[in-house]
């Protein structure tokens, strides 16, 4: 299918900056979407509130904008309740880790058959340009006029520990990796969780002076380095893109099917 | 007939509801006095082939139903007063987007951590107000266990009828006190399903346009209409907005489709109310010594009666003044500062014969406690 049959045309122009990365990674996922032949009657993108959130009312699936944090407590509800649905739920990094970290390490503990996009962007730009918990240290943002001193998460890490099955990293420049770990991503039975770096040129981009976008973009060639490539081993400070988690796990719906099976042989004896 | 006869408490009384309604989902966390439905549940539900999940916190558990409800499911969540303050945004989510959903709180002493093992019905206003914002919302409780089952089915009913969440307000004394309970059979009580739309495959159904009768026709995630739903103003294709005329138009409809339909909504009960003089009007845990000592003093002859009310909110304005028209004095039976006080009093046409018989110490209010107010109010000195 062509990507414009995935959208929902009546609601475009988006309401994105220009220079956006959100719109790469829109199309991305549609992308990995249309190579994997799903259904859209079988997809439900659910999402939470930010500049990323926006994403599900342009796609044609089955879409719920929910709350700030809560997409994935929402999803969750609708995948327990219909297993056979394909839950990708988009989120920024103040959504996915701020307001929204308690949902978030608890789906990967759950192991629960949804995949998280974690877009991020360093910032919070619906509200015009606070630090985010992935912002890291040293950063200029309007609620940071002196700086940043709070450390930021490594999502990476976090997911890990926190029990997802597959953990991958990419960026808007790495186009095609990111549709090849968004189809590995949502074929992974459990928790899937993918971050893409993502620039925002109107508030991160403009405050700590990376440029314009396409320069924000070509960066993310600069910062980062595949996992196991020699440009990584010779400079560790390089942010590694990849998958660095892939393993199987009993999967929360699956195993609640037990449930449902031991309560009726339980109530039958 | 022979009925199934149960002696269980509350909290079982309204598990037992649930189940007859057609629950299939229910999402929750622990809290006191509300978590044996939690436990019940987490029993009762796989057996049946529905789904029960412990979430990480209040919030999350309310989000949760609001997105198994929309893929067709009848669904519920429990909790008490400090869980039911973190419910609040997501309750105000399904006033927005419209999605039936029933929360259960068995209420006891606030505010904050307050008096978590003991009584109270102080949550009446938050029922009302405690999510942000213009909306409506419908509220009902009960102060027995055979009503506790009858209202739960009812709340069920109501949220797939009006499209909305349904808050089931009961309180410790009622959760935790055990009597009999005679379950119906199926088919005695009617139970209201899903309205789900018409509309065929591949032809646009607008989730948000109305009916004439102003009802919207539903149709489940996963099924053959994709379409979005939203916290933000939006159209009726569930698409945000901020045009002035479809925002205002919408929140009018939320108002409208409760406020509009108050008489076929709101449920109460009458106590020896023929030619009474003295009315107490109450509910939850409260009514029952309302009407134990209207009971009572109607054996002496005292012409006192008593109008239970089993929905809350919207609160039936003209029922009360009418009702109330004619008596000496009306005494509001509550555990609380004065919350249904304050509506009766705006209701009835003389409100300085409305008083207040209330306690606030997390112990059931007495037939005594009322007994020495209506004393005062007569002139008859404690």
């Amino acid at each position: 299918m062509a990507i414009q049959d995935y959208i929902r045309q009546r609601f475009f122009p988006h309401l994105w900056c220009p220079g956006c990365g959100h719109g790469i990674i829109l199309n991305n996922l549609l992308h990995a979407v249309d190579e994997l032949g799903l259904a859209k009657n079988d997809i439900v993108v659910t999402s939470g509130i930010g500049c990323s959130a926006r994403i599900s009312g342009y796609v044609d699936f089955h879409t719920l904008h929910t709350l700030h944090g809560r997409a994935l407590a929402f999803a969750t509800g609708v995948k327990l309740s219909r297993p056979e649905l394909t839950l990708i739920v988009p989120m920024g990094d103040g959504d996915a880790l701020a307001i929204g970290g308690n949902h978030f390490i608890h789906a990967a503990r759950r192991n629960i058959d949804i995949t998280a996009i974690v877009m991020n962007n360093r910032i919070y730009g619906m509200t015009g340009g606070q630090f985010s918990p992935l912002s890291g240290p040293g950063i200029l943002a309007t609620t940071a006029p002196y700086r940043t001193i709070d450390p930021n998460f490594d999502v990476v890490e976090l997911a890990r520990a926190a029990g997802a099955t597959f953990v991958a990293r990419s960026t808007t420049y790495h186009a095609l990796e990111t549709i090849d770990l968004l189809k590995r991503a949502i074929s992974h039975k459990g928790f899937a969780v993918v971050e893409i770096l993502t620039q925002c040129p109107t508030y991160y981009g403009r405050k700590n002076k990376e440029g314009e976008a396409a320069e924000m973009i070509e960066r993310y060639k600069h910062i980062t380095a595949k996992i196991g490539s020699k440009a990584l081993e010779e400079n560790p400070v390089l942010i590694p893109r990849g998958v660095f988690v892939e393993v199987r796990r009993p999967e929360y719906c699956e195993a609640y099917e037990e449930v449902i099976v031991r309560a009726r042989q339980e109530v039958a004896a | 007939m022979a009925r199934k006869v149960r002696f269980v408490q509350g909290n079982e009384a309204c598990v037992e509801g649930a189940l007859y309604a057609g629950l299939s989902f229910y999402a929750g966390y622990p809290i006191t006095p509300s978590t044996e439905i939690a436990e019940l549940l987490a029993e009762r539900l796989p057996a049946r082939g529905g789904r029960f999940i412990q979430m990480e916190d209040e919030i999350a558990s309310m989000c949760a139903i609001i997105g198994a409800s929309l893929t067709g499911n009848k669904v519920m969540t429990a909790t008490s007063g400090p869980g039911f303050s973190l419910k609040q945004e997501a309750i105000g989510y399904a006033c927005m987007a419209e999605i039936p959903c029933v929360i259960v709180n068995v209420q006891r002493g606030g505010p904050s951590t307050g008096n978590p093992t003991h009584v109270g019905q102080g949550d009446i206003n938050q029922a009302r107000w405690g999510t942000h914002g213009d909306h409506n919302i419908i509220a009902l409780t009960a102060s027995n266990h055979q009503d506790v089952f009858a209202m739960t089915v009812e709340a069920f009913n109501m949220a797939e009828t009006y499209r909305t969440p349904v808050v089931l307000l009961f309180d410790e004394v009622i959760g935790h006190m055990r009597e009999k309970l005679l379950v119906p059979e199926p088919g005695e009580l009617p139970l209201v399903e899903r309205l789900r739309t018409s509309v065929p495959k591949d032809v646009d159904y607008h989730p948000y346009l109305p009916r004439e009768d102003g009802r919207l026709p539903m149709s489940d995630f996963g099924g053959e209409h994709r379409y979005n739903v939203t916290g933000l103003y939006h159209d009726m294709w569930g698409f945000p907005t901020s045009n002035p005329k479809m925002v205002s138009e919408l929140l009018r409809h939320l108002i409208d489709k409760i406020d509009n339909r108050v008489h076929e909504i709101t449920r109460h009960k009458e106590h020896f109310l023929e030619g009474a003089r003295y009315v107490l009007i109450s509910y939850g845990a409260s009514a029952r010594s309302a009407i134990h000592l209207a009971r009572e003093r109607r054996a002496r002859g005292e012409r006192i009666g008593v109008i239970e009310l089993q929905s809350l909110w919207p609160f039936p304005r003209e029922m009360i003044r009418e009702k109330c028209r004619e008596v000496k004095a009306v005494l509001v039976v509550e555990m609380n500062m004065g919350q249904m006080l304050a509506q009766v009093r705006a209701a009835v046409a003389d409100p300085e014969k409305v008083f207040l018989a209330n306690r606030v110490d997390g112990k059931l209010i007495a037939p005594a406690d009322i007994k020495q107010v209506l004393r005062v109010i007569q002139g008859r000195g404690v």
